[in-house]
């Protein structure tokens, strides 16, 4: 147990002794999976425009469908594993129908109706696993350590994020454009992150009261005070919170760096987050998790305000690329981290999917509407407007959780 | 069963992930080991060759076909190839992201210049005369409309003053008589004139597209038409012909339009391009294209749409002739 107040001399109080295995364990799978999740997603653009001489364009409309049935799959999968109290057995669904997916690609040819198809799948896996995954996490963790668990857990998944890239690349220039080997190792990969859930993850059976999950204590979550605010909260920063891609091309295109580091600017951005992660995590521990949340949007800020810094060069990327993989640590782990110190256990997953999904869905929503944007004024205009809404949110979202 | 394999887990689990490695790392030496032979002394091409990439196994080796039906590969390898007057332009693979670029290659394949690329390799030119060369690459997950979907970058390298313009999107564009000031602009598909300054590309904005005709020394566009992408001018200057579709969910034609009694031919047997042709002579074009289900083959196309198009070199894309 951490108690603030003891301090032996010459010694620094630590938050965190060790973290359960199962957070290890489970940021492995994460890794494991995102390795053969980004190794598709950095060779999916070649493959159908070049191979298989698509249009990606079709691709691009089917996209938002996509994210709007994850959500709803996610709020599935959070339900489904707290009513059979079987999260790891929800989870291992979800990481298998993805990774089976991988050996699909290849078979279905040139055929738009199977690749959206096979797309569509493995973002249902993707969809399904998210909740019970983190409910894994929440519920073998200590709560005093929940931001620590949470964050090493979001490093390990993001290694895996710089991995895939850097293998595709790997395959591409030692063998060839050749979909074959590119989806075989992303299987494998996709298949060992399966045997490790399956083999290395111990579930801690609770003895819930299975009775009390239905739909309608999913529903009385939101009654609860706290949990209702974090949830509107979330929402309504996601509502500020454009896509990635459009905060990397603006940036390109203000500072007025070269257009060729373009694709290595995201690099940037994950690995701030991954070195950010962990310890963000376990100050997050330290000095309430809601904070830091907080912190990480007024972060969010200072990148937002970098893409109005005209000709601002490499030093405006940095400090823009730096804010912004600082806003993903103080913001991805730490939310779930927040959320599963208070949602009761029994609706643990539950609670952590409606909550991200309200954030996804709003994030979404404000992604379309700043391309809208873009489409119809000047690109400062629309930025200008961005950081305005997002002080306006900033605000509204402080006032709202100081009124409780 | 059930009970020694919940007791021996952990053993299972290792059993498994070595058979895993195994498997995917037998299969990809296999591939490496399987690739087909290449015959690093490729002759230059001589006028009337067609040269194309040969997709066979993923290798995207630079080939010559010759009017007899012989095949030359070179070593080059690329993802997209055009060449003229003794100028070659290759998009092709340059560094982990994975990031791609732009060689400006000599007759003899030595590189004169490499320019980064901001995303993959879509379409590349170079002008009749050798002097100038034009590309577009895509950047995924940038789509003013759709989260995920895509924008494109087109620029031109001008070899006589060693200029590079990696964008064409500052240009002055006039949209229907008005000047066009939204953010979301896209440029795809630059192909330039005899006198190297006169240009035809698509220009995108807010969902709609349209044949555009420019001045490269004075930045500015003008559109022609709407609905027209990945122009490709004739030889002549005459005639341009570009993919169109009816609706964003329709399948593309081709299309020649001319330029002098405005009327547009659409190509029997084009439906589902994704490319942009390449005219082997006044006459004839040809392009990349996917047919049910099979792999891309290089189809040629007579430009005045008096026959069907026909298959003529399988698994290949990026046909030009050598003139």
């Amino acid at each position: 147990m951490y108690v603030a107040s003891t301090r032996s001399p010459g010694r620094t109080p630590k938050v965190s002794g060790r973290l359960p295995g199962t957070v290890f364990a489970l940021g492995t799978v994460s890794l494991l999976t995102d390795i053969s999740a980004e190794m598709v997603t950095a060779f999916l653009p070649v493959y159908l425009i070049y191979t298989l001489q698509m249009s990606y364009v079709q691709f691009g409309l089917l996209d938002g469908l996509y994210t709007g049935a994850t959500a709803v799959l996610r709020l599935v999968g959070g339900y489904v594993s707290d009513r059979t109290s079987r999260p790891k057995l929800v989870a291992l669904f979800g990481y298998g129908l993805s990774a089976v997916t991988k050996l699909v690609f290849p078979m279905v040819g040139a055929s738009s109706f199977g690749i959206g198809g096979v797309l569509a799948t493995d973002r249902a896996g993707k969809g399904i696993r998210t909740a019970p995954r983190d409910a894994l996490i929440s519920l073998a963790t200590p709560s005093d350590q929940l931001g620590a668990a949470f964050g090493v857990h979001r490093a390990m998944d993001t290694v895996g994020a710089l991995c895939g890239p850097l293998l595709t690349f790997l395959i591409l220039s030692q063998i060839g454009t050749a979909a074959g080997p590119v989806f075989v190792v992303s299987f494998v990969f996709a298949a060992i992150g399966v045997v490790v859930l399956l083999a290395f993850v111990r579930e801690r059976r609770s003895r819930v009261n299975r009775s009390k999950v239905s739909v309608k204590a999913g529903m009385g979550l939101l009654r609860d005070a706290k949990f209702r605010r974090a949830t509107i909260a979330a929402a309504l920063l996601g509502l500020v919170t454009i896509s990635d891609a459009f905060v990397f091309v603006v940036l390109q295109k203000v500072s007025d760096i070269p257009v060729g580091f373009l694709p290595l600017l995201p690099l940037g951005t994950a690995a701030v987050f991954l070195l950010g992660a962990a310890p963000i995590g376990r100050m997050a521990d330290r000095f309430g998790r809601w904070k830091v949340f907080f912190a990480g949007h007024v972060l969010l800020l200072v990148t937002y305000g970098m893409l109005l810094v005209p000709d601002g060069g490499f030093l405006a990327v940095a400090i823009a690329l730096a804010a912004h993989g600082l806003f993903y640590a103080c913001t991805d782990g730490v939310l779930s981290a927040y959320a599963s110190g208070f949602v009761p256990a029994d609706l643990r997953a539950t609670g952590l999917a409606t909550i991200q999904t309200g954030q996804a869905l709003t994030r979404m929503v404000s992604s379309v509407v700043f391309g809208v944007m873009l489409a119809g004024m000047a690109m400062s205009s629309a930025v200008i407007a961005l950081v305005a809404v997002l002080i306006a949110a900033l605000i509204a979202v402080a006032l709202l959780v100081r009124s409780s | 069963m059930k009970v020694w394999l919940s007791g021996h887990r952990v053993l299972v689990g290792v059993v498994a992930i070595v058979l895993l490695v195994l498997g995917g790392g037998g299969y990809v030496a296999w591939t490496a080991v399987h690739q087909p032979a290449v015959s690093e002394d490729a002759p230059a091409p001589n006028a009337g060759d067609v040269v194309f990439i040969d997709l066979d196994g993923g290798q995207d080796r630079v080939t010559t076909l010759e009017p007899d039906g012989r095949r030359a590969t070179s070593s080059l390898r690329c993802q997209r190839f055009y060449r003229a007057a003794g100028t070659s332009v290759c998009l092709r693979l340059a560094g982990p992201g994975p990031t791609y670029e732009a060689a400006v290659l000599k007759a003899d394949n030595s590189v004169l210049k490499t320019i980064p690329l901001p995303g993959i390799p879509s379409r590349a030119r170079v002008s009749a005369s050798g002097n100038i060369v034009a590309w577009t690459s895509f950047v995924t997950g940038d789509s003013y409309t759709v989260p995920g979907g895509f924008s494109t970058r087109a620029g031109f390298f001008d070899l006589r003053t060693g200029e590079v313009t990696e964008s064409i999107e500052h240009f002055e564009a006039t949209v229907n008589n008005r000047p066009m000031k939204a953010a979301d602009v896209n440029y795809w598909g630059i192909t330039v004139a005899a006198d190297d300054t006169t240009f035809y590309a698509t220009l995108a904005s807010g969902g709609l597209n349209w044949l555009v005709k420019g001045d490269l020394k004075a930045k500015t566009v003008r559109s022609v038409r709407q609905n027209a992408e990945c122009p490709s001018l004739s030889p002549d200057g005459t005639r341009v012909a570009y993919k169109k579709r009816p609706t964003p969910l329709d399948k593309w034609s081709l299309v020649v339009l001319d330029l002098r009694t405005n009327k547009e031919t659409t190509l029997p047997e084009t439906s589902g391009i994704d490319d942009q042709a390449t005219w082997l002579d006044a006459n004839t074009l040809a392009f990349g294209l996917v047919k049910g289900g099979a792999r891309t083959a290089v189809y040629y196309v007579p430009a005045d749409g008096s026959a069907p198009a026909r298959a003529e070199i399988h698994n290949a894309a990026s046909p030009v002739s050598v003139k």
